[in-house]
């Protein structure tokens, strides 16, 4: 079918058949506004990777996709330079489900680089689907002792409705703020009135569309950002600005795995992990696998695979000393992965097995707390 | 009126509500609720934002002037959708199917892929921002030659409760927009044409009923004029009367003009703060003011003041336009002293602001130095556009109560269309459009009732049009007497309504069981006013026969209709057998219809025989 525009706005399909070529119509350039920056705000870098907080319409697919780059942003978001003065780095246009852990190394350096240049914070622009592992990934490869805010939109951007705009400008506040870690800043309701600001290595998207998707799992939000006000309150557990000295650990260990077990599960399904480094199981309750599944785990355990168990009960704490197929698997040589989260517990055995070649040694930084991923005590309910 | 000379043409819009199973876009039921049911509350900021072309349309630019901040109640019978927090389902097949029938009863061409998109609307009243639409059919005829230009289904807009509070539960109904083209030259003309599409679109049995259900907008121009759309027309009567007096209206906007032109008026001052003017005021208006603005318009006296519709003049379009900056409205000298400003007030600013006899100041009272700016740049405006060659701007109004209108904002343009990304296409085949039969109309439905039924035309045409007509057509499918139905239905109950009875609460259930107890003779048809009465009153069909009257036993019976027969032998004995007509009702009156009817005739046969026997010599 031929897509045809017409006067009144809407758009029909017609047989390509019936349609006459009369030509092209004349080329125009895309205008670019600039938006006037405050020289005496502080400076923030804004890193575009993509995403629905700056998406139009494709005509080639006819579906939503990323190609602003951070300028457009600041044309589409004009208060923004309320806040602060911005750098733009385009770094990538991607939706976030294409994102890799190459693209999560050139990030680290992009923002190193950033932050060494003397920025006061960082937001990094980010399609929401996996941002919760990006915002994992750079917490574990950077040691910043500024903000680092990934922000996105849940509504695309080309919505009067969108969240994008609210976001961005929480966002911006966070990362103005006292805050000394990498963050995810979106909405806290489905209302306009705050945002949330999440740990990177505890945070999960827990809804597929709605604005308040993103939530802390196992601990409270850092703090919050309140709209319009743009105020910043930070909790007692949130770690400051200047706390940490900048250094970027950037190497990442691709091989490693991560594999949610079901009832009836084949253990051929384990046997396409041999070879690799390291894999995490989201196991059920306390942190089991079937008893069928014991052999071949142990199997590539001794082959060299780093196995580390998690819960896909999401909230809670593996405990593999209750039942008896837990204390098998301890015996198999499974590490109990404590309360992390499936998806933090694979991005930080990339980044352990990545700096860490002993394999004993390896195992033990996974049971450590890193940067807020594995919590000591568990202080917090559902 | 000559309107043939002023130049007239109008189009009409009319939206009609689908009566579908599921809302358009989600899988809802499309109920209406009280909004006293909400379950829940939130609240939302809406942008403005661009077209694909890049560009913002100029009627969301002028909504740009307010907060806007928008309050929305959910209820058990809403969801993730209407909440703009889930993308939206597949087009309803259902309501396509509606749109394409009626599509072939204008002899439409339907579009072959169906494009759903996204109309840009900031004023609150969709959670996303935008009215999705989709055109599926064009260039239609009428059998008043006109056309029909296209079709499109649409999601009704919320409800507003009140100020900034929407309601949930309407957005999101299939609503069906058909389009004329501006093909028509008389008020009355806009007004038949207006009902014989409603008729068409009842005709189909498959769209909403009652108030609200359909609304008319009206495109009008006239010679020197320029198009208006008024929007919200509910009744249909006051279509030719919104015509006329939009007629009225551009005309005198454009003698306005003339009569500017000839006193060589102009705009040319900038506003100026008088705030200090009015320190000691008894207008509360102005005293709660934080900036009181003024502007001169020279050579405008008298013309601000004049009137160019009932209850409107120049000044009111003044004061609509300056109401988009937040503001409550105007004061301007051509009706002042008035509203607790005094004549010492008006000239202290006459004279502060320079204005002689001749021109007219216009005061805007804001609560800051922005928004006072923001209104008396509006109201230089509009004066501008009163002095321009074209007077009377592109607009779109609302209707007000009396048929006279207001300003809403500027005329949209194709800049406020997005395609809306999150539905797919849909495919229109020869098979689809095959498979679809035209309904009858109900003009013809109301012919063959006429004479199939032996009822009046008025009677039968009045009956098609009514909401009732289903129960009517069920009643007759189960056997009950189309007189009977159609009797109760526009008389009976047209006269319990004047009464005042709540007729409305009486389900279609309780009229067929009211139909089928007098057709089995559980009660007379003289007592459906009184069931009726007692069923609007909430008792239930049963209830309601016990109370009009106690069962009445055959041995009860036999002894009323004993003494009925004695006390009128001389009528028995003078008509004979024929006196059982008339006894009959004498009787059921008598017993208030609790028995059975053929009881009665069979036993008042036995009397009737036995004074007859008893009398022969």
């Amino acid at each position: 079918m031929a897509v045809v525009k017409l006067d009144s706005g809407y758009n029909i399909g017609v047989d390509p058949d019936s349609c006459t070529f009369f030509g092209y119509p004349a080329e125009s350039t895309a205008k670019k506004t600039r938006v006037p920056q405050k020289k005496d705000l502080p400076v923030l870098s804004i890193v575009s990777t993509g995403g629905t907080i700056a998406s139009r319409i494709d005509y080639r697919t006819g579906s939503v996709t990323s190609q602003f780059d951070a300028d457009d942003i600041l044309v589409a978001i004009p208060e923004l330079a309320k806040v602060a003065q911005y750098r733009t780095i385009p770094l990538a246009t991607i939706l976030s489900e294409n994102m890799t852990p190459s693209i999560w190394q050139e990030l680290a350096r992009a923002v190193y680089k950033e932050i060494q240049s003397g920025v006061t914070g960082i937001i990094i622009t980010h399609g929401t689907d996996t941002m919760a592992y990006s915002a994992a990934a750079l917490s574990f490869m950077i040691d910043t002792p500024v903000p680092v805010v990934f922000v996105g939109s849940q509504r695309s951007a080309d919505r009067p409705s969108s969240d994008n705009a609210m976001n961005a400008v929480c966002a911006a506040s966070a990362a103005t703020s006292d805050l000394g870690e990498v963050a995810v800043v979106m909405h806290a309701t489905t209302n306009d009135d705050t945002c949330a600001i999440h740990r990177g290595t505890r945070v999960r998207k827990m809804h597929s569309s709605r604005r308040d998707a993103f939530r802390s799992m196992g601990i409270d939000p850092l703090g919050f950002v309140a709209y319009p006000s743009r105020e910043v309150t930070l909790k007692s557990h949130t770690v400051r600005r200047g706390s940490r000295k900048l250094a970027l650990h950037d190497k990442l260990e691709k091989h490693c795995g991560l594999v949610q077990f079901y009832p009836g599960m084949s253990p051929e399904l384990l046997k396409a992990y041999e070879g690799y480094k390291g894999l995490v199981l989201a196991g059920t309750g306390l942190g089991h696998v079937s008893t069928a599944l014991i052999p071949t785990l142990k199997k590539l355990i001794q082959g060299g695979t780093l196995v580390v168990m998690t819960t896909q009960c999401m909230q809670g704490r593996v405990c593999d000393r209750v039942y008896d197929t837990g204390r098998d698997l301890l015996s198999a040589g499974v590490i109990e992965g404590g309360d992390m989260l499936p998806e933090a517990a694979l991005v930080k055995m990339m980044w352990v097995l990545g700096n860490e070649r002993d394999p004993e040694k390896a195992a033990e930084r996974m049971q450590e707390d890193l940067k807020g991923e594995y919590n000591r005590r568990s202080t917090h309910g559902l | 009126m000559d309107y043939k000379e002023a130049g007239l043409t109008a189009g009409i819009e009319i939206h009609q509500q689908l009566n579908t199973k599921e809302k358009l876009f989600c899988h809802c039921p499309t109920l209406l609720r009280d909004s006293s049911e909400h379950s829940g509350e939130f609240f939302r900021y809406l942008r403005v934002t661009e077209s694909e072309m890049g560009e913002i349309d100029r009627a969301a630019q002028e909504e740009l002037k307010r907060d806007r901040k928008f309050d929305y109640f959910t209820y058990d019978t809403t969801c993730l959708v209407e909440n703009d927090e889930e993308p939206p389902a597949p087009l309803n097949d259902e309501a396509l199917s509606v749109c394409l029938t009626i599509a072939k009863m204008f002899g439409m061409t339907p579009v072959r892929q169906v494009h759903t998109m996204r109309k840009l609307v900031i004023d609150g009243s969709n959670t996303s921002g935008f009215q999705r639409t989709a055109l599926v059919a064009l260039n239609g005829v009428l059998p008043t030659g006109g056309e029909i230009e296209t079709i499109c289904l649409e999601e009704e807009a919320a409800q507003r409760v009140k100020d900034d509070i929407f309601s949930l539960d309407r957005l999101g109904i299939p609503l069906i927009e058909i389009t004329t083209s501006p093909c028509m030259h008389s008020p009355e003309e806009v007004q038949e044409v207006a009902e014989y599409i409603g008729m068409v679109l009842r005709s189909t049995g498959r769209v909403k009923r009652g108030i609200g259900t359909i609304r008319q907008d009206v495109n009008i121009s006239i010679r020197g004029g320029a198009r208006v759309e008024i929007k919200g027309v509910q009744e249909l009567d006051l279509i030719a009367e919104v015509v006329r007096r939009e007629v009225q209206r551009q005309q005198n906007l454009l003698a306005i003009s003339n009569e500017l032109t000839k006193r060589k008026s102009s705009v040319n001052d900038t506003a100026k703060n008088v705030t200090e003017l009015f320190k000691e005021t008894k207008s509360t208006v102005l005293k709660k003011a934080k900036r009181i603005y003024a502007i001169r318009l020279e050579g405008f006296a008298g013309l601000v003041g004049r009137e160019i519709q009932p209850d409107r003049r120049l000044g009111s379009e003044m004061s609509d336009y300056a109401k988009k900056c937040g503001v409550g409205g105007i004061f301007h000298t051509d009706e002042l002293p008035a509203y607790g400003i005094t004549a010492e007030e008006v000239a202290r600013l006459r004279e502060y602001i320079d204005a002689d006899s001749r021109d007219c100041v216009v005061i805007v009272a804001a609560v800051n130095d922005t928004q006072a700016a923001c209104a008396v740049n509006q109201v230089i405006i509009r004066a501008q556009v009163a002095l321009s060659d074209k007077p009377v701007p592109e607009e779109t109004r609302k209707m007000l109560e009396t048929g006279s209108s207001a300003y809403m904002r500027p005329l949209p343009g194709a800049a406020r269309m997005y395609p809306e990304t999150d539905v797919l296409p849909v495919i229109v085949d020869d098979d689809r459009l095959n498979t679809i039969t035209i309904p009858e109309l109900l003009t013809v439905k109301a012919e063959r009732y006429a004479q199939e039924y032996a009822i009046d035309l008025n009677y039968a045409t009045r009956l098609v049009l009514s909401e009732k007509l289903p129960l009517f057509e069920r009643a007759v499918a189960e056997g009950i007497k189309p007189k009977l139905a159609v009797f109760t239905i526009l008389s009976t109950c047209t006269e319990l309504r004047r009464e005042g009875v709540e007729v409305g609460k009486i389900s279609d259930e309780d009229y067929l069981a009211t139909w089928h107890a007098v057709d089995t003779g559980r009660a007379a048809k003289e007592a459906i006013p009184d069931l009726f009465r007692g069923l609007a009153s909430g008792d239930t069909l049963d209830e309601v026969l016990q109370k009009l009257a106690p069962a009445v036993s055959r041995q009860d019976l036999e002894s009323i209709i004993h003494t009925i027969i004695t006390d009128r032998s001389d009528f028995v004995l003078q008509k004979g057998q024929a006196a059982l007509g008339p006894l009959m009702g004498v009787v059921m009156s008598e017993v208030r219809g609790s028995v059975d009817g053929k009881v009665v005739s069979e036993i008042l046969k036995k009397e009737i025989s036995a004074v007859l026997a008893a009398k022969k010599p």
